[in-house]
C-alpha cells in the first residue's frame, strides 16, 4: 500500500488508475478490431472470396452422405450397346446381369431408368436417348456420327441444359445427370447411403437383406465369419486397412506419451530444485526441455522420417522428444511442490535415496503426474493424426490420400467420423481416470 | 529378542492386513506386467509397420542434423539473410496463429459464458453447448484445413478457420471451467439494478475471468504457432510451407532448411518466453 500525503493527492491517483482503465476498455478492442482488419487485408480476404469454388462444396456435400450410380450405354468397344450399371462408375462396383437395382428396368434394345423428381431416362434401340420431364414433352437425344442432336426443346435453353454438336449435358433435381456424346450416354442417379459399405457386390451376403443375414448367421455354421471375413477384406471401404491405420495412430500417441513420461521422470528429479544434485544437472536438463519443446513435433517429425522412414513408430517418435520436454518440465515443478515432511519420514527408517524416491516422492506426485500424462493421451491422438499425414502413417496418411483424390468424399467422411469417435472415446476415458485420480487423491 | 505374544484378536488383524497387503501387491503387479507386455506388444507392432525400423534408423539419426549443420556452417555468412528473407512467410504464421487464437477465444468465451448454468440466459440449452465444444475441441485441425483448402483454394484462411474451429472447444472448455467458478455476488448485484445480460457479463463475471482467460488464450497461441507451422506444411501457407520446399531440395541447398529450422525453433523459443512471463505475470498479479 502506498501512503498518500493528501486527500487530493489520493483522489488523483484514484481518477488517473480510473482513467487509464477506462482507456484501456476502449483501446484494447480497437487495437483488436485494427488488428483483425489488417489480417483481412494479408490473407487477401477478397481474392479468397473470389477464388472459392462453391461447386466443391457442393460436390463435397453430396459425396459425404450419398453415392453416384453410373448407368452408361457405350457406344463403341467391345460392350457397345450394352446397358452398364456401376457405382461411381467404377470397374469393380459394377452391378452383374440379376443385381441390377429396382430403378433400372432391362428393356428391349435398352433400358428403362427412373430418376428422383418423377423424371425417367429410356435408352431407345438406335442411339437414341429419351427423358421424360414432369412438366414437359418428353426431350430426344440421339447420337448420329455427325452430331448429336436435342429434340423436344423450342426457344432458349435453359440452364439446366447445354448442347453443343460433340455434347448434350442435361442436370437434374437430386444431382441426377445426363451426358451424352459421341463414345457414350451416361445417366447419373444420386442415391442416399454409403452403398456397398458391409458388403461388396462379389459377396454372397450383398443381396440378402439383414433378416436374412441374421437367420444365416445364427443357423449356418460359419456363415457369421464368412460374414466378418467379406466385411473386413471389402475392397471397396477397405476396414481392415482402416482399422489397422486407425490403430498405428493411437499406438503412435501412447507409445510417444508413455515413452516420454518413462523418460521424463527421472530426468525430471534432475532438474527439481529440491532433488537435483547439482546446479548444473539443472540447468543443463532445463535448457534440454526447452530444446525438445521449441524443435517442436514439426521438425522432429522430419529429422526422424530420414532415419526411420515412413511408419508409425517415426511419428511415435516425434510426440516422444517433444514430450519428454513438456513433461520435464512439468513432472520437475510437481516434484518442486511435494511435501517434505513424507521424505524425511521414509528417511528416518534409514532408506536409501531409490527407496526414498518410491516410497516418499511418488505416492505425492503420481496424482498429479498420471492426470497429466492421460491429458497428453488424449491431446496426442488428436496430433498424431496430422503426424500420420507428414511422416506417411496412420490415418493421417489415408485422410490426405482420399482428400487429394478430390473424389472419395465418402471415405473422407467415413475417416473423419471414425477419428472424431476414438478422440471422443480417448477424451472420455482419460476424463474418467483423472477424475477418479484427482478424487482418490 | 524376544517375540511379544500377541493376543489372538491383534494376530488376526495382523493376518488380514498382511492378506490385503499381498492382494494389492498382487493386482499391482498383474497390471504392470499388463501394462508393460501392452507397451511391449505396441512397440514391436510400431517398428513392424515402419519402413526402417528402430534398430536400423538409429545409428543414422544424427546423419541428417549432421549434414544440415555442416551445409549451414559452410555458408554460415548467408544464414541471416536467408532467415531474413523467410521472415514474410513466418509472420503469415504468426498472424495465422492470432487470428485464429483471437476469433476462437471470442467464440469459445461466449460459449463457455452460454455453457455456465448459473451465467448462461438459456440454461436449458447448456448440456447442448457443451455437447458443441466437445465435437468441436474433438476434430483435428488437419481435416477442416484440408477439406477447408479443397473448397477454399489454398492459402492462410483454411488453416486459420481450421485452428480457430479447434480453439473455440478447447478453450471454451477452459474457460467455461473459470467461469463455472466465478463469484455470482456480484452478478447478482447487477441483476437487482436492471443491468441487462451483456451488462452483467461485461462488468461483473468479465473482470473476475479476465486474467485466467487471457492466460489460457496466451497458452493457446503457443499451440497453435506450433499447430499453424504444420498445418503449412500440409498444404496451407506460411513458413511450413517454405520448410516443405526447402527439404526437397535435398543435398547441396541443406542451408536453405537449416534457416527455415532455425527461425521456427527461434520463433518458438521466444513465444514460449514471452507469453510464459506474461502469462506468470498474470496469474501471480491477481493472487496479491
Amino acid at each position: 500500500m502506498t501512503a498518500f500525503a493528501s486527500d487530493a493527492a489520493r483522489d488523483h491517483a484514484a481518477f488517473r488508475l480510473i482513467r487509464a482503465k477506462r482507456t484501456a476498455a476502449i483501446a484494447a478492442p480497437l487495437l483488436i478490431l485494427a488488428y483483425l482488419l489488417y489480417a483481412a487485408v494479408a490473407f487477401d480476404l477478397a481474392g479468397v472470396a473470389s477464388r472459392s469454388r462453391a461447386d466443391n462444396a457442393v460436390l463435397l456435400l453430396q459425396d459425404f452422405w450419398s453415392y453416384k450410380t453410373h448407368v452408361t450405354r457405350p457406344n463403341r468397344g467391345r460392350d457397345a450397346g450394352e446397358i452398364i450399371a456401376a457405382i461411381e462408375g467404377s470397374r469393380n462396383m459394377t452391378y452383374a446381369e440379376g443385381q441390377l437395382p429396382g430403378w433400372i428396368e432391362p428393356a428391349p434394345g435398352g433400358a428403362v431408368v427412373e430418376l428422383q423428381g418423377d423424371v425417367t431416362v429410356r435408352f431407345l434401340p438406335d442411339r437414341v436417348l429419351q427423358v421424360d420431364l414432369p412438366e414437359h414433352a418428353p426431350l430426344r437425344i440421339a447420337t448420329t456420327p455427325d452430331a448429336i442432336v436435342l429434340e423436344g426443346w423450342s426457344g432458349p435453353l435453359p440452364d439446366w441444359i447445354s448442347a453443343s454438336d460433340e455434347r448434350v449435358g442435361l442436370t437434374l433435381s437430386h444431382g441426377a445427370r445426363v451426358a451424352v456424346t459421341q463414345s457414350k450416354s451416361e445417366v447419373f442417379r444420386r442415391t442416399p447411403g454409403w452403398e456397398l459399405f458391409f458388403f461388396t457386390l462379389d459377396s454372397e451376403w450383398y443381396p440378402l437383406s439383414w433378416g436374412e443375414r441374421l437367420a444365416a448367421a445364427v443357423t449356418q455354421p460359419g456363415a457369421a465369419a464368412s460374414m466378418a471375413h467379406d466385411f473386413w477384406t471389402n475392397k471397396v471401404w477397405h476396414h481392415g486397412d482402416v482399422a489397422w491405420a486407425m490403430v498405428e495412430t493411437v499406438l503412435m500417441a501412447f507409445l510417444g506419451t508413455i515413452g516420454a513420461a518413462l523418460l521424463a521422470l527421472p530426468l525430471a528429479f534432475l532438474s527439481a530444485r529440491n532433488f537435483a544434485p547439482n546446479f548444473v544437472a539443472r540447468f543443463a536438463t532445463r535448457r534440454g526441455y526447452d530444446f525438445l519443446r521449441g524443435v517442436d513435433a514439426l521438425i522432429w517429425t522430419v529429422i526422424l522420417s530420414r532415419a526411420f522412414g515412413p511408419g508409425p513408430l517415426t511419428g511415435a517418435l516425434a510426440i516422444l522428444l517433444t514430450d519428454t520436454g513438456s513433461f520435464g518440465k512439468l513432472f520437475s515443478e510437481a516434484l518442486e511442490n511435494i511435501d517434505g515432511r513424507q521424505v524425511e519420514g521414509v528417511r528416518a527408517t534409514g532408506a536409501r535415496g531409490i527407496l526414498r524416491a518410491r516410497w516418499g516422492v511418488i505416492p505425492q506426485v503420481a496424482p498429479v503426474i498420471l492426470s497429466q500424462v492421460l491429458y497428453y493421451l488424449e491431446s496426442n491422438t488428436r496430433s498424431a493424426t496430422v503426424i500420420g499425414a507428414i511422416v506417411g502413417g496412420g490415418i493421417g496418411l489415408l485422410l490426405t490420400q482420399a482428400i487429394v483424390t478430390q473424389q472419395d468424399w465418402e471415405d473422407v467422411a467415413y475417416y473423419i467420423i471414425l477419428i472424431v469417435l476414438v478422440v471422443i472415446g480417448m477424451d472420455a476415458i482419460s476424463g474418467r481416470l483423472r477424475r477418479r485420480l484427482i478424487k482418490g487423491a | 529378542m524376544t517375540a511379544i505374544p500377541l493376543s489372538p484378536a491383534a494376530s488376526d488383524i495382523t493376518a488380514g492386513y498382511l492378506a490385503s497387503l499381498r492382494r494389492r501387491r498382487l493386482y499391482s503387479a498383474i497390471l504392470l506386467a499388463g501394462f508393460a507386455s501392452l507397451f511391449g506388444w505396441s512397440w514391436l507392432v510400431a517398428n513392424d509397420r515402419t519402413a526402417g525400423g528402430f534398430l536400423r534408423g538409429l545409428p543414422q539419426v544424427l546423419d541428417y542434423p549432421a549434414e544440415l549443420l555442416s551445409e549451414a556452417w559452410e555458408s554460415v555468412g548467408a544464414l541471416p539473410g536467408m532467415m531474413a528473407a523467410q521472415l514474410p512467410a513466418l509472420i503469415e504464421t504468426i498472424n495465422i496463429a492470432a487470428v485464429s487464437t483471437l476469433l476462437g477465444a471470442g467464440a469459445g468465451g461466449l460459449l463457455a459464458l452460454l455453457a455456465a448454468p448459473a451465467l448462461t440466459p438459456w440454461p436449458r440449452l447448456v448440456p447442448v453447448v457443451r455437447r458443441i465444444l466437445d465435437v468441436t475441441r474433438a476434430i483435428p485441425d488437419i481435416v477442416i484445413a484440408l477439406v477447408l483448402i479443397f473448397v477454399l483454394g489454398g492459402g492462410p484462411v483454411p488453416a486459420m478457420l481450421a485452428i480457430a474451429f479447434h480453439t473455440t472447444g478447447a478453450l471454451g472448455k477452459l474457460f467455461s471451467e473459470v467461469a463455472d467458478n466465478a463469484d455470482l455476488k456480484p452478478v447478482e448485484g447487477l441483476s437487482s439494478v436492471g443491468a441487462t445480460w451483456l451488462q452483467r457479463m461485461g462488468l461483473a463475471v468479465m473482470p473476475q475471468v479476465a486474467p485466467n482467460w487471457l492466460s489460457y488464450a496466451l497458452l493457446r497461441f503457443e499451440i497453435n504457432i506450433r499447430a499453424s507451422a504444420i498445418l503449412g506444411f500440409v498444404g496451407a501457407g506460411g513458413i511450413g510451407s517454405e520448410l516443405r520446399n526447402a527439404i526437397s531440395w535435398g543435398p547441396g541447398r541443406y542451408d536453405q532448411a537449416a534457416a527455415v529450422f532455425l527461425l521456427l525453433f527461434l520463433t518458438i523459443v521466444v513465444v514460449d518466453q514471452l507469453s510464459g512471463h506474461a502469462r506468470d505475470r498474470l496469474i501471480r498479479g491477481t493472487a496479491r
